[in-house]
């Protein structure tokens, strides 16, 4: 089964696959896959981008929430709190953030090591802190986004919960929550294509991605112009596909709404 | 049958429950709580580690990034508005290629990472060097700093044509109408009732932009621009402090908070009149 299911995805690969993209260019053009081209190389880069961007999508949505939910609370230290947090990591270049993240946990989990005697050298996944840092970032933007989508909810919304004898929890999942995904989704759908850009950055502490792959490539072949503009090219791409699929779902969202 | 002869007195109404630890307060403190550990943490590791020699010897080289990134972000924001101008006419233009060539132009800048944009420029062009040496223009994409400059101007030219085009177009048919009924040409119509109604509702994404701006500025270091956050790589690359990146953060939060701030007062100072 499984064997047959590495045939299927390997048949449907997009790059290098018997229908695939790179799969145009001949053997020995600078993008055909396997050992002459970068055809390969560039796709596996593809495929990080991409997965890195769908891991951190859901860890920063659900942050970007629960820091949307404080930031409108009554408490006045929570507010407190959500403000700090969106004011550091909206202030911060991402590139910094990354760094903050890849140096600063490596130093903590040393640190960390040493008080119980084990002198190591740690290096984390750099997939993961790229995972974190962007999360960060892009919770914080989200939340702002999520925040001005629960400020268009009218209160009747939450009363009319109430009338109804639903609890706070029902109320937020049956009730706000769906119209809250409708008002966000434009907001969240820039930020998914800020996102996939921003996933750029990572090729900076070594992970392979899109720019990583293209810059080996172009320093090895000596194409430089012709690589990055590749580069460029995949990320448009990138771009109009996500726009497209989003449109879907910005229509599907919109569904319950009334015919003009 | 009876009568009420004695009526209730009036009672205050109940006291409202006051409950002093709900879980809102709880996670509340927990997260202050957190920030005020890093915040020990943070001042901790820059007591401990302080050291004369390194801050008299890394100290100017930060506030000379500092110069080079403000330097950098200013004089993009500023060629990237005058550039901004055509675009952003061309994107309103009647005109169908004209109108394409635009769109085009903003889509392929907004939606390609400004790193890839660079590398583009700085390793891509520059790998035509004996082409731009005959044409002359090899002085210019030699230097880093003119690469991240160029990249820098083309992208934020992107966004910024449409803050303008969408400020532009925000402004209602009725004022065009009544500045035609009023006998104004169309130029001074533009100049004196247009232009100053949209450059309003465009002050906060122009704000937006110049903070995104100082941001993506970053990126100028991985092209060997000393720039804040270069001089930071090169002195982490140098001492391998943690704190390097700290005061790198102290900087560009204190940039960007500054900004912010002077754009609010900026702002409420600029529609006073439209306050009720």
């Amino acid at each position: 089964m499984s064997g047959f299911l590495a045939a299927l995805f390997s048949a449907l690969d997009p790059f290098c696959g018997p229908v695939g993209l790179f799969s145009l260019f001949d053997g020995d053009t600078l993008l055909a896959c396997g050992a002459a081209g970068w055809g390969d190389e560039i796709a596996f880069g593809v495929k990080v981008t991409i997965s890195l961007a769908l891991a951190t999508l859901p860890v920063g949505l659900a942050i970007g929430f629960l820091i949307a939910l404080a930031a409108q609370s009554q408490d006045k230290l929570l507010r407190l709190a959500a403000g700090i947090y969106t004011t550091i990591f909206r202030g911060l270049p991402e590139l910094l953030t990354l760094f903050i993240v890849y140096y600063g946990v490596q130093i903590l989990i040393q640190s960390v090591l040493a008080t119980f005697g084990v002198e190591e050298r740690v290096e984390i996944n750099a997939f993961f802190a790229g995972m974190v840092a962007l999360a960060v970032v892009f919770s914080s933007y989200s939340s702002e986004v999520l925040l001005s989508a629960f400020r268009a909810i009218p209160r009747g919304q939450y009363e009319a919960g109430d009338a109804l004898g639903l609890r706070r929890g029902h109320t937020m999942r049956l009730v706000v929550v769906p119209q809250l995904i409708r008002i966000a989704l434009p907001g969240l759908t820039n930020l998914w294509l800020i996102l996939l850009k921003d996933t750029s950055y990572v090729s900076v502490i070594g992970l392979a991605d899109i720019v990583r792959q293209t810059g080996i490539a172009a320093r090895v072949s000596k194409e430089a112009f012709f690589f990055y503009f590749v580069a460029c090219l995949l990320y448009l791409v990138l771009a109009m596909l996500s726009s497209f699929g989003l449109g879907f779902v910005e229509r599907w969202a919109k569904r319950s709404e009334a015919r003009r | 049958m009876s009568v009420i002869s004695e009526l209730i007195p009036p009672q205050p109404a109940p006291p409202e429950l006051k409950r002093r630890i709900t879980p809102a307060r709880v996670a509340a403190i927990g997260v202050l709580a957190l920030w005020a550990f890093l915040a020990v943490l943070l001042l901790l590791t820059v007591v401990n580690g302080w050291d004369q020699a390194k801050f008299l010897r890394y100290g100017p080289r930060y506030l000379n990034g500092l110069g080079v990134t403000l330097s950098l972000v200013g004089l993009s924001i500023v060629l990237g508005a005058i550039l901004s101008l055509p675009i952003a006419f061309a994107r309103m233009a009647q005109n169908r290629l004209l109108n394409a060539l635009a769109y085009g132009y903003v889509y392929v800048f907004r939606s390609t990472p400004l790193l890839a944009q660079l590398f583009l420029i700085y390793y891509g062009l520059g790998s035509f060097k004996p082409q731009l040496e005959t044409v002359g223009l090899w002085w210019f994409f030699r230097e880093a700093w003119y690469c991240g400059l160029l990249s820098f101007v083309l992208n934020t030219a992107a966004y910024q044509a449409e803050i303008l085009r969408g400020a532009i177009e925000s402004v209602s048919r009725g004022q065009h109408e009544g500045a035609a009924a009023l006998g104004l040409s169309k130029r001074v119509a533009f100049r004196k009732i247009i232009l100053p109604q949209a450059l309003i509702v465009a002050l906060r994404p122009y704000g937006n932009e110049i903070v995104l701006m100082i941001k993506g500025s970053a990126v100028v270091a991985i092209v060997t621009v000393y720039d804040l956050m270069g001089e930071t790589r090169y002195a982490f690359s140098r001492t391998f402090d943690y704190q390097t990146y700290l005061w790198a953060a102290v900087f560009y939060l204190a940039m960007v908070e500054a900004l912010r701030h002077i754009w609010a007062w900026i702002e409420r100072r600029l529609t006073r009149h439209l306050k009720r």
